[in-house]
């Protein structure tokens, strides 16, 4: 994957919570549990494929931010909300990969290369348009994954990503102009 | 409304006629849904490809049709055996699934993907409203060979 047009600020999506430790531990303190990590440990193999997915997604994320946010077809402050949101990922991709490894299972790597549609995106609402998409997607992946963690902690943390997945997607529909909340329910 | 000679009021005969009627709408709609089942097709409501285009752009988190991504590519999915993308790396319980994508096998998996192929890496709920899968698959069956989309 291409380096990061920024390094990850620690005011990141954990750092705004007062939590800097990426681990499972970090789950359970994000779903506001101190709880107990054998109960992580007796999750199964179930748990660390959806996170694996979900970490898959993140990384793609990663990569097509960097792909917009390269693209010069941004403006400043798209520019920089582009970062931040990436900036997210990163931090979601950070705190799947350590929860994998807690769980004792291998995080998946990115991609040597991502197959983005780069040759439609020639305006900054294409690129807009095309990062809405991928949140929307995100929100739907989630809500999926959801229900199906053996371990309700994971579950719960999983919740918190999708509601960021959630803001990003209205705030990219409002940057092109389009109704930010179309609807009372994702799905 | 004219006597009649057994007896019998002619609204019972009604009533009669219509639970007759109505078991046998019952029994043909049994004998329907059991021949469906034995024959491998889906016993789904008429789908819409076009709510079904709505509907597939949940699985977008993950999936595409010309480009392989978290998921792999979903262009020329009907008929093709399962984990059968040459560049894909699939979980070992799909590529060992034996399963041919068809309208029915399709329905089961998207119903409970995690059910119906214990191991898939595909960690997602499903789609349990039997009208959305209908939709989803009838767009599924619009999309073209890989390579050969419009």
């Amino acid at each position: 994957m291409t380096e990061s047009i920024v390094s990850l600020p620690r005011r990141s999506f954990f750092a705004q919570a007062g939590r800097t430790t990426l681990s499972a531990g970090a789950v359970m303190l994000l779903a506001g549990c101190a709880g107990n990590r054998a109960a992580m440990a007796a999750s199964s193999e179930t748990d660390i494929n959806i996170l694996n997915s979900a970490l898959g997604a993140e990384q793609e994320a990663i990569a097509a931010y960097q792909v917009g946010a390269e693209s010069g077809l941004l403006t400043k402050p798209v520019l920089d909300l582009a970062v931040q949101f990436q900036g997210h990922h990163k931090a979601h991709a950070d705190l799947l990969a350590e929860t994998v490894r807690d769980l004792g299972g291998a995080p998946a790597e990115p991609l040597a290369n991502y197959d983005f549609p780069t040759a439609d995106l020639k305006s900054e609402a294409d690129v807009l348009r095309f990062a809405a998409g991928l949140e929307k997607g995100a929100v739907s992946a989630y809500l999926g994954a959801v229900p199906l963690f053996t371990e309700r902690e994971l579950a719960k943390a999983a919740a918190s990503i999708l509601g960021d997945e959630a803001m990003h997607w209205a705030v990219l529909r409002n940057a092109l102009g389009e109704n930010p909340v179309p609807v009372a329910f994702v799905s | 409304m004219p006597e009649r000679h057994d007896g019998r009021s002619p609204l019972r005969d009604q009533r009669a006629a219509g639970w007759w009627a109505t078991g046998a709408a019952l029994l043909i709609s049994v004998l329907f849904s059991v021949i469906a089942h034995a024959a491998g097709v889906a016993n789904l409501p008429q789908g819409d490809p076009q709510r079904g285009s709505t509907i597939y752009e949940r699985c977008q988190a993950c999936h595409s049709l010309d480009r392989n991504r978290t998921g792999p590519k979903h262009c020329g999915l009907l008929g093709r055996a399962a984990g059968s993308v040459d560049d894909y790396r699939y979980s070992p319980a799909l590529r060992n699934s034996g399963i041919v994508w068809s309208v029915d096998s399709l329905d089961r998996f998207l119903e409970n993907p995690l059910k119906t192929v214990p191991g898939t890496r595909m960690g997602y709920a499903g789609v349990k409203n039997p009208q959305e899968r209908a939709d989803l698959i009838a767009y599924l069956a619009t999309v073209g060979a890989c390579g050969k989309m419009p």
